[in-house]
């Protein structure tokens, strides 16, 4: 497999990427949030979108994060690539922290101990997707701690079906209440192991609102818990109202006969993303990727 | 909508009525998880601390601070973090420093609430993630206690101006909002 002659150091292209996702909020995201207002009658919840809106405008017109909390940067790589793309990656990192810049988030789990860097032991996280293809993509997704806090992972009984499913994500999304900063995006994954589970949820965070689900059983489970979602009264931050979330986006994958996993990752109304698609001609981004 | 200037009095805060939305002026620290622990250790030991946590209004916030070219320091960002993480500590934080305000996300616990009520003091609701908009309301960074904590744990002093919107989200009755939303949700899957 020949590996692409990329057309700018990816050192460049992460800094790129850090600076589109922590600065402007993706289109959909946006939208979903307009539409909130637009039906929004609670009083307390319409001025929490108003304030989300205004912000987003601040921040994308001076070109500064959107929120305090730049999170934890997960990378996805798919396409051709060799191992050397691990260090042009964790070289943006660094560099995005200090130019942006980011706030200082990566810590040792067990001293605390903070190198200033966004760098550190294991990190930064990425996950590749080696295809075929006669490109090199880079997509990142900024994760701050208040909505991953609350992801959770539940191994059901298979005979706990889709209704099992739909109650533990119902109950994962209020039990969090306003904690992850809703309204959020619920990433749900069903199926695989354990740890491609909660993988999974996190992936479907990436994808955009209006980019329709492929398949009608998910597509229909992702418009009932939307509705279910938005009736249960929690509201943008935890406060009340009628926009409990922006969207529900599900993905799947075959598991155990034995098994029905189960995870929830919730995205922040600030679900921030970036995609790098780079060619030999040239490098194109965009805010939302199907893996 | 109620504008007032900080510090708060006791009288101030007893007056605030839940759900009701502020702006505030004046003095206001940041605080987290580390600045907590260190502030309720010294107080124990008997040790001085920075004399700006007494009456304070506290921000549960780590914000991005960039240092300016003659030694100061600007706010780049700075939005409120998940309060939850300080409801051990701040039952105790509260009577100790005569906390009057905390200013986070996500609200707090019962205990915290009920320590709210018998000191005098609320809980205001800042919109997580409203990071810019709330780095203006902030407006001037005056100083940085325990910078050795990090710039997300440090005691980080702002002369704020109009910080808001806020949302009284528990009153100095222990009143919560998060408590009245949580009894009616429905929770339909």
């Amino acid at each position: 497999m020949t590996v692409i002659k990329l057309s700018e150091p990816v050192e460049d292209i992460v800094v790129n990427l850090l600076r589109l996702a922590n600065t402007k909020l993706p289109a959909d995201v946006g939208w979903a949030l307009e539409a909130a207002a637009g039906w929004e009658t609670n009083e307390v919840a319409y001025t929490q979108l108003g304030a989300i809106m205004e912000n987003v405008k601040k921040a994308e017109h001076m070109g500064l994060p959107m929120c305090q909390d730049t999170g934890i940067p997960v990378f996805y790589v798919r396409g051709r690539f060799d191992s050397s793309i691990a260090k042009g990656i964790a070289a943006g990192v660094a560099k995005a922290t200090k130019v942006i810049p980011l706030r200082p988030n990566t810590v040792d789990p067990i001293t605390r101990e903070n190198h200033g860097d966004n760098l550190g032991q294991g990190m930064p996280i990425i996950h590749y997707i080696p295809t075929d293809d006669d490109f090199t993509e880079i997509t990142v997704l900024p994760k701050g701690a208040g909505s991953e806090n609350m992801t959770r992972l539940a191994m059901l009984n298979p005979a706990d079906g889709i209704e099992g499913v739909k109650r533990f994500v119902v109950d994962s999304v209020l039990d969090a209440g306003g904690r992850p900063c809703p309204p959020s995006i619920v990433g749900v994954g069903i199926g695989g192991t354990s740890d491609r589970c909660v993988e999974m949820a996190k992936e479907a965070l990436l994808q955009p609102l209006d980019d329709e689900n492929p398949n009608p059983v998910l597509r229909k489970m992702e418009e009932d818990l939307f509705v279910s979602l938005n009736g249960s009264g929690l509201g943008p931050m935890g406060l009340g109202g009628a926009t409990t979330v922006l969207g529900v986006r599900i993905a799947k994958c075959s598991c155990h006969t034995a098994s029905l996993p189960v995870a929830v990752n919730i995205g922040c109304w600030a679900t921030r993303r970036a995609t790098a698609r780079i060619t030999a001609e040239g490098v194109e981004y965009a805010q939302g990727v199907r893996l | 909508m109620r504008n007032l200037k900080t510090p708060l009095s006791e009288e101030d805060v007893r007056s605030l009525k839940l759900g009701e939305t502020v702006y505030l002026s004046g003095p206001i620290i940041t605080g987290r998880d580390e600045m907590h622990i260190r502030a309720l250790e010294y107080a124990e030991q008997g040790k001085d601390v920075p004399d700006c946590l007494n009456n304070a209004v506290v921000f549960h916030c780590g914000p991005i601070m960039r240092r300016r070219e003659d030694g100061g320091w600007s706010v780049v960002a700075a939005g409120p973090t998940t309060s939850a993480r300080m409801n051990r500590l701040e039952p105790e934080m509260i009577p100790t420093f005569n906390i009057r305000a905390i200013i986070g996300k996500g609200g707090m616990s019962r205990e915290t609430a009920d320590a709210m009520r018998d000191y005098g003091c609320v809980y205001l609701a800042a919109t997580g993630g409203a990071a810019i908009s709330l780095a203006e309301g902030l407006d001037r960074c005056v100083g940085c206690e325990w910078e050795d904590l990090g710039m997300a744990e440090a005691m980080w002093k702002f002369e704020s101006n109009r910080l808001g919107p806020l949302i009284v989200a528990i009153d100095a009755n222990g009143e919560s909002l998060y408590d009245r939303v949580n009894a009616s949700l429905v929770r339909d899957a």
